[in-house]
């Protein structure tokens, strides 16, 4: 079923429906208030000249008759001015209501669509944050969001001014004389054409703009990036040529955009100014034959004033509106991609329990399989080392058991205390899972709440300890801050070291029973390696533990060794059994301690 | 990498002063602007005028002689209105996106002279957003503001003073109004200002969530906090909300205000001025239209001051860019006999042999505290290599550094051919060196263009021999345009190893006496990797060179290996010798040798 992209964007404007129609209204009136300033001067100047028989409607004629009757009113023109401020309050209020309600019925719906895009994008499958590159989802949420944003509160509602404005305008004009109000019009149709016609013209060198802006924007990151080489071989120079041509380019392209510009406004300037022009002579004629007032004169002046301008800002209103159209389109193709969904039957589970991969099979695309027919048991509260080069499919095991790719049917199962995982609710496997990465990804947030952001509430005792466990400790007191110093972006630059160190301890803070290592000591030096090990060892006896890892020191320490190669279990056993047999695990074996043996001759 | 707290310093007249050379050379180009636009706002006032004589003459007076002439009169000054619109328009964005260009090229120039502590210090975003959006919004000050105040106050002043002359007791009661919607203005505009401001953060704070949601899915999946950063993503989007409702109704206040005091202006010209409509109806009508005419003029002003204070942020930054001084400069003598990077003057340079000698070396980086080297002396004569090994992050590139003269000593000298590298060009300097690094940069642009980089003059026969010399030359059959194949980030074509082949060609096409290698840590393939192996000991053959190493073969073989570690040196001296003592060096070296090997075994 293709949804249709107004209809999208109408589920966000829905929540806030009443509040745009109370929008609409309030406009509605400020703007036909505004209107009537024209018809008090007209009937203001009228009856001052006191020449000409006024012509109003029945019920106008009785609310004049009401105060005094025209001559009356003419020479109190205090009445006038009175009515004319009171109108403006009028207009004033409903136009300060407009907006208010406006700006809060878009943001509402902005802020709808933003936490929606948020919240879907979280939930969105791993696999789907691999497809789609980070800086094309990021533009997507907020300046396209931003696009929408100005249409839904700027256009529409300018739009729908203009029209309003237009019905009023016309009713009033008629109202006064029907000829000369098509006298008036009709030029303003060429004005809509040319504006139209001409922003769609322009679109085209305004895109062209920004390209190069953006390769002049790329010129310039690349020599900032790139400072050693340029320095290292003496660029400077034809760095800065490179630069200047592109930017002469850059600016002869607006300079030429700008002419066109210029050349638009100038152009319609003029057509506006013979429209009015032609208005006034015309009108000039009419009143010469007593077919219209002076009153009446004015106010036709004043109306087309009013119209003018919006009309010639519509070709512009109708380009953006081709603009909004692609923004909602990129918005709605994240929303409608599927969320991470558990299947009906699945349960909480605790995990406890044996971890059986039974016949694994598993490819990223159709042509390639990573994992071949994987089988093995982690018996539960045992440690599982694997050993595995790049390639061997060791990574897929991870994201396999964590959910992180479903594993389709009829490819083998993965069961965790004989359950299979397809049936276990996601949350409640990943939270029972504590997986800490080589590349550790910390948030812009401070330490403590990194550590802690698997709780609901902080508890600096349990972070302190989760801390402590991870060797941390000594690392945090010696910031300024301490536990409270903020990390990430807008913070310390922790090295590789710390942030594994960091999400290790974050790690621990929930005590899940399984615990994955994905080469996460890498960057951590010997003896703090071993002090964590054993931290970790004294404190997770029970847990099942799986250790991703190239070091034999490392993996001896584990249960059992399962050796992957090229997506097949090559080996499987526990560490003394797999010394003895001929295989990877004894070649890695002996390339490390064998090296160390000879280095210590 | 710091990021610089934002100190604002108040600049005189919002730094309209620095900006001046770069607006001398437009000045033509302004003055005349100014003049259209005088000529254009006197048009307008005059439009008035035709207006009220139309009233007075035709409609009241009840004639319809002459009206020939206003027509053509009203056509010429519409037509005028319309070119001399045409010239100030082109006139001020051509101003306005010339000094932008100007502007920037000065600041990238400044940049490439700026020393290596600068870059440490800023990130290259920050560096980069000075460049590219601070110099952008800059020139339409010395355009548009420039533009749009003339015509605004050409406007006002032409109104009051057509409006005097005519009828002085209502213009005062008019002009009377002027002072106090001006003072209601500004106070609007104040609170604005800061409302806009909480409401840029705000957005700014929404975007990195959605980058931090974005780029750690993984991890937030893995711990499940979905919903937590859901929840905390909503206390951003609510505060977004309220701030945009406290300016909506900020901002909507302020338009009522505008709209008020414009009606009351029409207001007062109606009760004290509706007698002369009985007399003069082109008058009453002119009163009404300067009343209303002039409301808008008063809000730009103050709306152009408000600018002016973000404008002046902008410029304080893109000028504080540019008056940062190069920690690492050459002195004036140096300058007269070498030339600089832009207009070297090669006549004068000495060719280099490729000693290099640290003597008494005290070294500590600009932001740091702790020397990271004491009284350092070292010789590497010519044909030499060095190798420099330790931990990630233990200060290895400091010595390269050095020798780069990207940093200059604290204390002490560094020599190249027995005399101090203040004493000649860093140009010259960096003519003679050649560089690779860790992650190759190429530049975008093919791969032709690239390895001129190295030397610019180059014949294809050059460039394949290079290539050749470092067996990349294999890669080009699988390229369908050869040479011409994008090289760059765009050019997704080439792996990793490939890259590395392409930057050391580069660097034996340059040739350089002296060669500093920073050695990549990341795993390739087997073949590429031997491939690898077998360049480095090409490109080093003959040359100086100081690699910073993880690659065995390339330790082993160097004359002189220094370990480094916490930025000093605890070790050095030849492979065996180091060996021996068991040391730091010793570990490294063993751990690596475990590592290249369970590599291989499990490749």
């Amino acid at each position: 079923m293709k949804q249709n992209k107004y209809v999208f964007l109408w589920r966000y404007i829905r929540p806030a429906a009443w509040s745009f129609v109370a929008a609409i209204v309030s406009v509605e009136i400020a703007t036909l208030t505004g209107m009537l300033h024209p018809q008090i001067i007209r009937a203001a100047i009228d009856c001052a000249i006191g020449k000409g028989e006024p012509s109003y409607p029945p019920f106008v004629m009785k609310l004049v008759e009401s105060v005094g009757g025209f001559g009356y009113l003419g020479s109190h023109l205090w009445i006038m001015a009175l009515a004319i401020v009171a109108c403006a309050i009028v207009q004033m209020v409903f136009q300060y209501a407009f907006r208010v309600i406006n700006t809060k019925a878009t943001e509402t719906m902005v802020k709808a669509m933003r936490d929606e895009l948020y919240s879907h994008i979280q939930r969105l499958p791993y696999e789907w944050h691999t497809r789609n590159q980070t800086g094309d989802i990021i533009q997507r949420c907020t300046s396209d969001v931003e696009t929408i944003k100005g249409f839904v509160s700027g256009q529409l509602a300018s739009l729908q001014r203009v029209g309003v404005m237009l019905c009023f305008a016309l009713f009033f004009m008629i109202g006064m004389n029907g000829m000369l109000t098509l006298i008036a019009m009709l030029p303003l149709i060429v004005v809509v054409g040319y504006s139209i016609y001409f922003h769609k013209i322009v679109e085209e060198r305004f895109m062209a703009c920004d390209e190069n802006e953006g390769k002049l924007s790329a010129i310039a990151q690349e020599n900032l990036t790139g400072v050693r080489v340029v320095r290292a071989f003496g660029r400077e120079s034809h760095e800065l040529d490179k630069f200047v041509s592109h930017n002469k380019f850059y600016t002869s392209l607006w300079v030429k955009l700008s002419h066109s510009l210029a050349l638009f406004w100038s152009v319609s300037d003029v057509l506006s100014g013979l429209q009015l022009l032609l208005l006034m002579v015309v009108g000039i004629l009419y009143c010469h034959a007593g077919k219209l007032t002076a009153g009446e004169y004015i106010a036709f002046i004043a109306y087309n004033g009013m119209l003018v301008w919006p009309i010639r800002e519509l070709g512009r209103t109708i380009s953006e509106m081709g603009k909004t159209g692609v923004s909602i389109e990129r918005v709605r193709q994240i929303i409608i991609e599927p969320e991470e969904r558990d299947a009906a039957d699945a349960v909480e589970s605790d995990m406890q329990g044996d971890i059986v991969f039974d016949h694994v099979s598993f490819g990223y695309h159709e042509s390639s399989e990573v994992l071949k027919d994987v089988s093995f048991t982690i018996p539960a509260h045992t440690t599982l080392g694997i050993l595995g080069g790049t390639g061997s499919g060791k990574n897929t095991l991870m994201l396999l058991l964590d959910k992180m790719y479903s594993l389709p049917d009829g490819c083998g199962t993965i069961s965790v205390g004989g359950r299979d995982i397809r049936t276990i609710k996601t949350a409640s496997l990943r939270k029972n899972i504590g997986i800490v990465l080589q590349e550790a990804f910390l948030f812009s947030r401070t330490i403590a709440e990194n550590i802690g952001i698997g709780m609901n509430e902080l508890d600096m005792k349990e972070i302190e300890k989760a801390a402590g466990a991870a060797c941390l400790s000594e690392t945090i007191t010696n910031f300024t801050d301490s536990y409270d110093t903020m990390v990430g972006e807008r913070g310390v630059t922790l090295s590789g070291g710390q942030r594994q160190r960091t999400a290790i301890a974050r790690c621990l803070v929930g005590s899940p029973p399984i615990l994955i290592f994905d080469d996460s000591l890498s960057a951590v030096d010997t003896e703090t390696d071993a002090r964590i090990r054993a931290e970790l060892e004294r404190r997770f006896g029970t847990a099942t533990v799986i250790l991703i890892s190239h070091r034999i020191t490392t993996l001896s320490r584990a249960d059992h060794i399962l050796v992957l190669d090229k997506g097949r279990v090559s080996q499987y056993g526990t560490p003394e059994e797999l010394k003895e047999q001929p295989g990877i695990y004894r070649q890695v074996y002996e390339a490390q301690t064998g090296l160390e043996g000879r280095a210590a001759v | 990498m710091k990021m610089m707290e934002e100190k604002h310093k108040k600049l005189p007249f919002f730094g309209i002063g620095k900006l001046l050379p770069f607006i001398r050379p437009y000045r033509t180009m302004i003055t005349v602007m100014v003049v259209c636009g005088i000529l254009g706002t006197m048009w307008d006032i005059a439009a008035t005028l035709l207006e009220r004589y139309a009233l007075n003459h035709f409609i009241a007076g009840h004639t319809t002689d002459t009206l020939w002439l206003f027509v053509i009169f009203s056509i010429i000054g519409v037509m005028a209105m319309g070119a001399l619109g045409y010239a100030c328009g082109t006139r001020a964005t051509t101003v306005e996106v010339s000094i932008n260009r100007d502007l920037r090229n000065a600041a990238f120039r400044h940049l490439q002279t700026l020393s290596f502590s600068y870059y440490s210090q800023n990130s290259v975003g920050y560096i980069h957003s000075r460049l590219m959006s601070d110099a952008s919004r800059i020139g339409s000050l010395a355009s548009w503001t420039i533009m749009e105040s003339v015509w605004h106050i050409a406007y006002l002043i032409g109104a009051i003073v057509v409006m005097f002359s005519i009828n002085a007791k209502l213009a005062t009661m008019v002009v009377s109004i002027v002072p106090l919607v001006a003072l209601l203005f500004s106070l609007f505009q104040k609170k604005l200002v800061a409302v806009n401001r909480e409401i840029r953060e705000i957005n700014s704070r929404i975007t990195s969530d959605f980058n931090e949601g974005i780029t750690g899915a993984r991890t937030v999946k893995s711990l499940v906090i979905e919903s937590k950063m859901e929840h905390d993503f909503r206390k951003n989007t609510d505060d977004m909300w309220r701030k945009s409702s406290r300016h909506a109704r900020l901002r909507g206040l302020f338009a009522a205000t505008m709209g008020f005091a414009s009606s009351l202006a029409l207001a007062i010209v109606l009760w004290k001025g509706g007698y002369i409509a009985a007399e003069e109806v082109g008058t009453f009508s002119m009163f009404m239209a300067y009343a209303q005419g002039m409301m808008e003029p008063i809000r730009w002003l103050i709306d152009s001051i408000s600018d002016l204070i973000t404008t002046e942020v902008n410029i304080e930054r893109l000028f504080g860019l540019m008056e940062t001084q190069p920690d690492v400069a050459d002195s004036q003598a140096v300058i007269e006999k070498y030339g600089d990077c832009f207009h070297p003057k090669t006549e004068n340079w000495e060719p280099i042999r490729g000693d290099i000698e640290f003597r008494h070396v005290d070294f500590k980086y600009p932001d740091g505290d702790e020397y990271v080297l004491r009284d350092f002396n070292l010789m590497i004569p010519f044909g030499s290599s060095i190798a420099i090994v330790g931990e990630t992050g233990a200060g290895k590139s400091t010595l390269a550094n050095l020798i780069c003269r990207f940093y200059e000593p604290t204390a002490g000298q560094v020599l190249i051919d027995g005399k101090d590298v203040r004493e000649r060009s860093q140009y010259w300097l960096h003519s003679a060196l050649g560089y690779v690094l860790q992650t190759p940069h190429l530049f975008s642009g093919s791969i032709r263009d690239n390895l001129l980089v190295g030397k610019p003059d180059a014949t294809d026969d050059e460039i394949i021999s290079a290539l050749h010399d470092v067996s990349a030359d294999t890669m080009l059959e699988h390229l369908e345009r050869g040479l011409d194949s994008e090289a760059g980030e765009s050019g997704d074509l080439l792996s990793m190893g490939e890259k590395q082949l392409i930057s050391f060609a580069r660097a034996i096409l340059a040739d350089p006496r002296i060669l500093i290698l920073d050695e990549a840590t990341a795993s390739v393939d087997s073949l590429t990797e031997a491939k690898i192996q077998a360049a480095i000991a090409k490109i080093i053959h003959g040359r100086t060179s100081v690699v910073i190493a993880h690659r065995l073969s390339t330790v082993r073989n160097a004359d002189m290996i220094l370990v480094v570690k916490d930025g000093q040196i605890i070790e050095s001296g030849r492979h065996e010798a180091l060996m021996a003592q068991k040391g730091a060096y010793w570990r490294l070296y063993t751990k690596q040798a475990e590592d290249d090997a369970t590599e291989k075994i499990l490749a």
